[in-house]
């Protein structure tokens, strides 16, 4: 009892005094304290219930390092980034030029867009089924499922990007005589580059949750498979728990990494507020 | 003041949209207006006159209703490269370099011919050191600069220029207007300068038509014969001044 209340008044007198650093440390110093104060709560709430199934933080803290050593998790987290990285590049490498020419031409909006629009509710989940049908239970299946999860997001974010090229850049362009592929490189393509970034971000966050799900569900690896696979294998939320956080960590650090992309000088007027 | 080709000639020229009610609106009707080769021509009137509407199909962007324009002989239907509109709003490019938006309209040149006009051309709006910046790193004076260098690098028989300097700040507007006339002086191409502003009309124009609140008609055109500077105190700026404002049919007197 007196671990987590001793965490827990430390971390309060820490982020009062953290008011007083500059601000660049606060931004570190601030969610640290906050982090603390809810595993605190949460090792209180376990001691006070006395619960005898539900971890306390030090019992995830051990069963991490109990699927480290045995080298358990290393597997499982490769499988999963393995599935989103190339169905996320496969979404990307179809979804963008898709929405480049669906944004421009009007012919091709109106063919096309329904039909993208008439998919694009269907949860990757609802696809699990035909996936397994189609591709096993393994990787292809895996990177078909997340390819479905990141395309829809790239291929509407694009095509509103260019929807939304303003009309002097388009007259600028016209005046100066570009047209044809000079056009999509000169213009359009720069021009919707950050919008496009943006839905790239939203589709790797949707990837990243859509692969815990099918990994549960449909196949024999991965991390969904380790949640799924603790749990059946004699009630291990100790490691449930542990790669939950592991789950959320790997999220944290893909979303800063594809926001290093809007740090560019050719995209960063795009992030300026007006 | 020596004789001068006709350059920019509008005939009869009417613009109006269909509107749900199924009336057209009209916006310009009956226009005739000869721009000479060489000349810094202001059209004055209140917003809404279809000045814009105007330049707009003297730049090939819209199309006439009915009538039409030509520059030296040969009807307008399409932008081209060598008439250059100054958009009101920001037109230069924010994912590109001040370089390379200045050297968008000389991109087919041979590099070093281009890398000689660019580099004049930024010298000449005052922008030498900033070649490598992003727009998002320039003041509104500074992102207008590039628009007229980007303008200036084809070498344009005709600059289009709406509103330009309507977003900057007092001070800068005056110094943009100056830095306009020097230009103008040391290049001299035709310019069709648009405002609802009188100041902005008097300190440029070799003349200035006015145009009547929608639908937009010549109302007037005043000459004026002043020497660049011009003293904004002299009794002519003055008279000049108040001859627009009752073209434009409002007291000047507030």
């Amino acid at each position: 009892m007196i671990g987590p209340l001793l965490v827990l008044a430390t971390a309060a007198v820490g982020l009062h005094l953290s008011q007083r650093l500059r601000s660049g440390a606060q931004t570190w110093v601030s969610p640290i304290c906050v982090a603390a104060v809810l595993f605190a709560l949460w090792d209180l709430a376990c001691e006070v219930s006395e619960t005898r199934i539900f971890p306390t933080p030090l019992d995830s803290w051990h069963a991490f390092w109990e699927i480290v050593e045995s080298e358990r998790l290393w597997g499982d987290v490769v499988a999963s980034l393995f599935r989103v990285t190339w169905g996320f590049l496969l979404a990307a490498g179809i979804g963008i030029p898709l929405g480049l020419v669906v944004g421009w031409s009007t012919r091709a909006f109106w063919s096309l867009n329904p039909i993208i629009q008439g998919l694009r509710p269907i949860s990757p989940i609802a696809w699990i089924p035909i996936a397994i049908l189609w591709f096993g239970i393994g990787d292809g299946a895996g990177i078909f499922l997340i390819f479905l999860a990141s395309f829809f997001p790239v291929t509407v974010g694009t095509t509103s990007a260019v929807q939304n090229i303003s009309l002097v850049h388009q007259r600028s362009a016209m005046n100066f005589g570009v047209s044809g592929i000079d056009l999509f490189r000169r213009v359009v393509l720069p021009a919707a580059l950050p919008q496009i970034i943006t839905s790239l971000r939203i589709a790797l966050g949707v990837a990243w949750l859509v692969i815990v799900a099918a990994e549960m569900v449909g196949m024999d690896s991965g991390l969904g498979y380790l949640i799924n696979d603790a749990r059946n294998a004699g009630s291990r939320y100790d490691l449930v728990v542990a790669t939950m956080i592991v789950i959320g960590v790997i999220g944290i650090v893909l979303d800063l990494l594809i926001r290093r992309l809007e740090h560019f000088d050719e995209v960063r007027w795009g992030y300026v507020k007006r | 003041m020596t004789e001068r080709r006709p350059k920019v000639v509008f005939e009869g020229l009417s613009k109006s949209f269909p509107q749900k009610s199924g009336v057209r609106l009209s916006v310009l009707e009956d226009v005739d207006l000869t721009v000479e080769e060489g000349e810094l021509i202001c059209l004055l009137g209140p917003s809404g006159c279809g000045k814009s509407t105007l330049l707009n199909i003297a730049g090939g962007f819209e199309a006439p209703t009915s009538g039409s324009v030509s520059i030296d002989g040969v009807k307008v239907d399409a932008p081209h490269p060598r008439r250059v509109f100054v958009f009101q709003e920001f037109g230069i490019f924010p994912w590109a370099s001040v370089w390379d938006n200045v050297v968008l309209g000389i991109r087919a040149l041979p590099g070093e011919q281009q890398t000689e006009i660019a580099q004049g051309v930024i010298d000449l709006v005052g922008l030498t050191g900033f070649e490598r910046t992003y727009p998002m790193a320039l003041s509104g004076g500074m992102k207008q600069r590039v628009e007229v260098a980007r303008a200036l690098a084809v070498s344009p028989d005709v600059i289009y220029m709406d509103e330009p300097f309507g977003a900057l700040d007092s001070l800068t507007r005056l110094t943009m207007r100056s830095e306009l006339i020097r230009i103008w002086e040391e290049r001299r191409p035709t310019i069709l300068f648009v405002t609802h502003d009188v100041d902005e009309a008097v300190q440029l124009a070799e003349r200035v038509v006015v145009f009547s609140a929608r639908p937009g008609r010549i109302a007037g055109e005043v000459p004026i014969d002043l020497p660049h500077p011009r003293d904004l105190g002299s009794p002519e700026y003055g008279s000049v001044k108040n001859r627009l404002y009752e073209l434009l049919g409002v007291s000047h007197l507030i």
